[in-house]
């Protein structure tokens, strides 16, 4: 696929460092700061065009007219709207992603529509990652949730622990402990390390593990492997950015919320803007104040200002002085490793998270989701199946005789409203909504062959 | 620096290079020349060092850092000579020493076209083909090549490509994924390849001939099959042929590209770059066919032009075909000539020399400098085409010229010291590092009669120029061997 992406901050260049990992994908990124392209060219293989973004030549001359998709990754809303528009009006361009920040922009009806502001798909990173960590505090234990099939099925990733009921026995016990339950598990990571997964595999504490259920069974299933957690009660957020003041909104009327923020004047504007909402005015790595808003009876430390060592190391403190548990925004994949297996319970990595949306759209095949995990090297998939039986590689077939690559299972089936997990003997039908879990996303493109109609 | 890195591709480098040998077994046994054996020997050698080299490195599959790529493409340039010489080594006639081999070999991948051999149209055919593909694998690059082949290259290829490519800004590719940039480059040559030839045989060439000469004209190398070059088919239409297609490889190959996809002429014409290279060799050419009619001794104007135009165009792009032997021409014509093979083709092409972007920028830096004593206080950027080039290009580009210079005194000095005089000496030199080929004085046709010493200085000469002497200066750095 060709793809163009404008905008070479943060988010951008870590789409392109994804996106250009794959053979299949030809990227060019565009962007004035020539400095911040020379890096990128020095560990990438994408080109890079120095100019305005929005400019109708400077698009030309990025290859705007063959491109399959152009994904608008400026500072400015505004900005890439524009560029959205120009590539539908001069470049007739078929798939147009622009990062719109603003919840006034989203809200609006009908604005994006091909007539008026041709957006296909607005990706607002801050927003996704306010769902992923409120999805998280309302499953508590869990260090990433992920919805599929319109929310009617989650993939949880959880750490086992000693006082989980399947911890130490095999996978199948699951089946007798749950006989109602319809829960898959995808995956388990040992140490980092994909172990195979059967019915033999025993469980053991420490181990991470993934399994898709649907949304009503995901606390009891999480039982049998940690024990369960209390609810979520008091909240406690460092940094009043847009994620902070999104996350305090979003929680403020189910939780006892105190945000903290440096800036007296943002603090002043977030206090204006939310109803019950604590809104505190200092630094999150003062042990003083935060002993003295009581920390230590926080249920749980979000940091989520755009400084990710100081992210890092106020979890640290509010780990320290008490705090039940703490998470922490994190860019660098580097940086995600080294805090998540200590003192950090969950990472949360904006790119993964914004990554995982836009890959729903450059994968072929009838792929309606995609997440990334673990760092962008594994991912889920949600793809659907088509085609008649006897000439699809899917349709009318057992999970048995349908050919994937290794480390790629399917993992769940959703027929209609009906979630099954999936067995070897299972025949998909058409329209049949299947999932997959791939440790290895090089296998990728196998797995899009499969899925692809004739 | 993870030398295992560099020593798994350098294998693969070479297993892949050694199929190129075998074409001229093919060219022998069609000709019967008795020289299969020789080929087939270097091929054999080749897959066995190959191996050697990349079999016990094999796992090492770790991306290429920037460092590695300079050793990779200097170690490999160096290998390929050397493996390169060794059909040469074997063939029983002519006898070649080492050196001699080295020399004929490096000359040829470097596209410099300087030879010492003589008798060229008794040697075997295959011996003759196979110095005329050296320099087609040469002209556009054999990295370039492998990046075009080797798709598991990646990011890595990039930093392979920038260490061979010629001119002064490397970073421009044609297309997102590097691989594909070099596929494209090197259709584009193989086009004008296929067009050269197609051209030189209904110019009256035969097919052998034309083949031969197709490959060393669009490479701008400047070998021959023939003791006396070009000026054996003695053809005006020849000529014309050898003058269109040698100017078109002087071009930078990425305004051909442009071009293709656009199809559009416009795109040269807008590049300034193209411009410069264009009016100075149109200048140059009225210069010296005037100073030729009058002084030069030829009777009719059409002959001078011929001659004339021919000349400019093959010494102004590097190339080294002669027609006539230039350097017996009148006046300055000798010494003006080997000056514009310092200029050479564009950034981005087959050709030699330092390049008409560098010398444009440096003009214009000079121009600058006048403008800011007149004008103190203003604010004067030096620009390419309508936008400012950054300081960092232009110190890159003084830089160069300052290593140039000072390369080539050096290496003159040592021909000096070896007892050469000094047409011979500044010619040679000239025509090495230019990746030109013919010099003046005793090396205007023919290389033949240096020492040994010398001949092992011009070897160098011609890799550091066709390597634009950074890369090859990198590896010899200490801070280069640092951690």
């Amino acid at each position: 696929m060709n793809i163009l992406i404008l905008g070479a901050g943060q988010v951008g260049s870590n789409v392109a460092h994804q996106l250009a990992r794959e053979e299949a994908n030809q990227v060019t990124i565009v962007d004035t700061n020539a400095t911040a392209l020379r890096e990128l060219q020095d560990r990438l293989d994408v080109r890079t065009v120095i100019g305005h973004a929005a400019y109708p030549d400077v698009l030309e001359r990025a290859g705007a007219r063959k491109a399959d998709m152009v994904i608008a990754l400026t500072n400015s809303d505004e900005l890439n709207m524009v560029i959205c528009q120009i590539a539908y009006t001069l470049f007739d361009t078929p798939t147009k992603i622009a990062r719109i920040r603003a919840p006034e922009y989203i809200n609006a009806p009908d604005l994006f529509q091909s007539e008026h502001m041709p957006v296909d798909v607005c990706i607002s990173p801050e927003q996704l990652v306010t769902d992923n960590i409120e999805q998280l505090i309302h499953h508590p234990g869990a260090f990433q949730v992920l919805e599929f099939a319109d929310g009617k099925v989650r993939l949880v990733g959880v750490r086992a622990h000693k006082g989980g009921l399947l911890v130490g026995q095999q996978l199948k016990a699951l089946d007798e402990h749950l006989p109602n339950v319809e829960v898959r598990i995808a995956a388990v990571y040992r140490a980092g390390y994909p172990v195979p997964v059967d019915g033999e595999t025993t469980l053991e504490a420490g181990d991470e593990v993934f399994f898709i259920a649907a949304r009503k069974d995901i606390r009891v299933v999480m039982s049998e492997i940690r024990k369960l957690e209390e609810p979520v009660r008091r909240v406690f957020i460092a940094g009043g950015g847009n994620i902070g003041y999104r996350l305090a909104r979003a929680l403020e009327n189910t939780n006892q919320v105190k945000i903290i923020e440096r800036n007296r004047a943002r603090a002043r504007q977030l206090s204006e803007r939310l109803e019950r909402a604590i809104v505190l005015c200092g630094d999150a790595a003062d042990e003083a104040l935060m002993l003295e808003e009581s920390v230590d009876g926080a249920d749980i430390f979000v940091a989520v200002t755009d400084a990710e060592e100081a992210n890092i190391l106020s979890s640290m403190l509010a780990k320290r002085l008490g705090c039940k548990k703490v998470m922490a925004l994190i860019n660098r994949p580097s940086y995600a490793e080294l805090v998540e297996s200590g003192n950090i319970d969950v990472a949360i990595s904006p790119q993964q998270v914004t990554i995982g949306s836009l890959l729903t759209y450059v994968r072929r095949g009838d792929v309606v989701k995609v997440h990334a995990l673990r760092r962008g090297r594994a991912e889920a998939i949600e793809a659907i199946a088509h085609g008649e039986p006897g000439h699809s590689k899917v349709v009318g077939r057992a999970i048995d005789e349908i050919k994937l690559p290794q480390g790629t299972s399917i993992c769940t089936i959703v027929r209609g409203d009906v979630v099954m997990q999936a067995h070897h003997d299972t025949v998909v039908e058409e329209n049949d909504h299947v999932i997959l879990f791939m440790t290895d996303r090089r296998h990728i493109d196998d797995v899009e062959r499969v899925f692809q109609a004739r | 620096m993870r030398l295992a890195v560099v020593q798994r591709l350098l294998g693969l480098l070479l297993l892949i290079f050694s199929f190129t040998l075998l074409p001229p077994v093919a060219v022998s046994w069609y000709f019967d020349d008795g020289g299969a054996n020789a080929f087939l020997s270097g091929y054999v050698l080749t897959v066995i060092a190959g191996v050697v080299i990349w079999f016990p490195a094999r796992k090492h599959t770790q991306d290429m850092r920037l460092r590695d790529g300079f050793l990779v493409v200097a170690a490999f340039w160096f290998g390929l000579g050397t493996v390169g010489a060794l059909p040469l080594l074997f063939l029983e006639q002519p006898v070649m020493s080492l050196t001699d081999a080295m020399f004929e070999s490096m000359s040829g991948l470097t596209t410099t076209g300087a030879t010492v051999l003589t008798g060229l149209d008794d040697l075997p055919r295959s011996l003759l083909y196979y110095r005329q593909q050296l320099q087609w694998l040469g002209g556009m690059g054999i990295i370039v090549l492998a990046v075009a082949v080797l798709p598991m290259l990646g990011v890595g290829g990039m930093q392979l490509y920038r260490a061979e490519i010629a001119g002064p800004v490397k970073d421009s590719k044609l297309t997102p994924r590097i691989t594909e940039t070099a596929k494209a480059l090197w259709y584009i040559y193989l086009g004008l390849t296929v067009a050269c030839g197609g051209a030189y045989y209904a110019a009256g060439m035969g097919a052998f001939d034309a083949l031969c000469h197709a490959f060393s004209t669009v490479a701008i190398g400047g070998f021959s099959t023939h003791d006396a070059s070009i000026g054996y088919f003695n053809s005006p239409a020849v000529n014309g042929v050898a003058i269109v297609f040698m100017f078109a490889a002087g071009i930078n190959f990425s305004l051909h590209f442009l071009a293709l996809r656009g199809t559009s002429l416009n795109v040269y014409l807008r590049d300034s770059e193209f411009r410069a290279y264009a009016k100075g060799m149109l200048g140059l050419a009225i210069a010296v066919i005037t100073y030729l009619y009058f002084f030069g001794g030829y009777t009719s104007l059409q002959q001078t032009v011929n001659e004339g135009l021919f000349q400019v165009v093959s010494i102004a792009t590097t190339t080294g075909f002669t027609t006539t032997n230039f350097a017996a021409w009148p006046g300055a014509i000798p010494v003006l000539l080997l000056f514009a093979s310092f200029v050479g083709g564009c950034a981005g092409s087959t050709g030699g020399g330092m390049k008409v972007m560098r010398c444009l920028l440096l003009y214009r830096q000079g121009i600058r400098e006048i403008k800011r004593l007149v004008h103190p206080n203003a604010e004067i950027p030096v620009k390419l085409g309508g936008n400012p080039v950054s300081p960092r290009v232009i110190e890159a580009v003084w830089g160069f010229f300052a290593v140039y210079v000072a390369v080539f005194v050096l290496m003159m000095t040592i021909l000096l010291f070896d007892g050469v005089d000094q047409v011979t000496a500044f010619s040679a030199i000239a025509a090495s590092l230019n990746n030109l080929g013919p010099g003046l004085g005793d090396v205007a046709g023919n290389y033949g009669t240096l020492s040994d010493l010398s001949k092992w200085v011009c070897v160098i000469a011609m890799l550091l120029g066709r390597l634009e002497i950074f890369t090859l200066l990198v590896i010899v750095s200490r801070s280069f061997w640092q951690e």
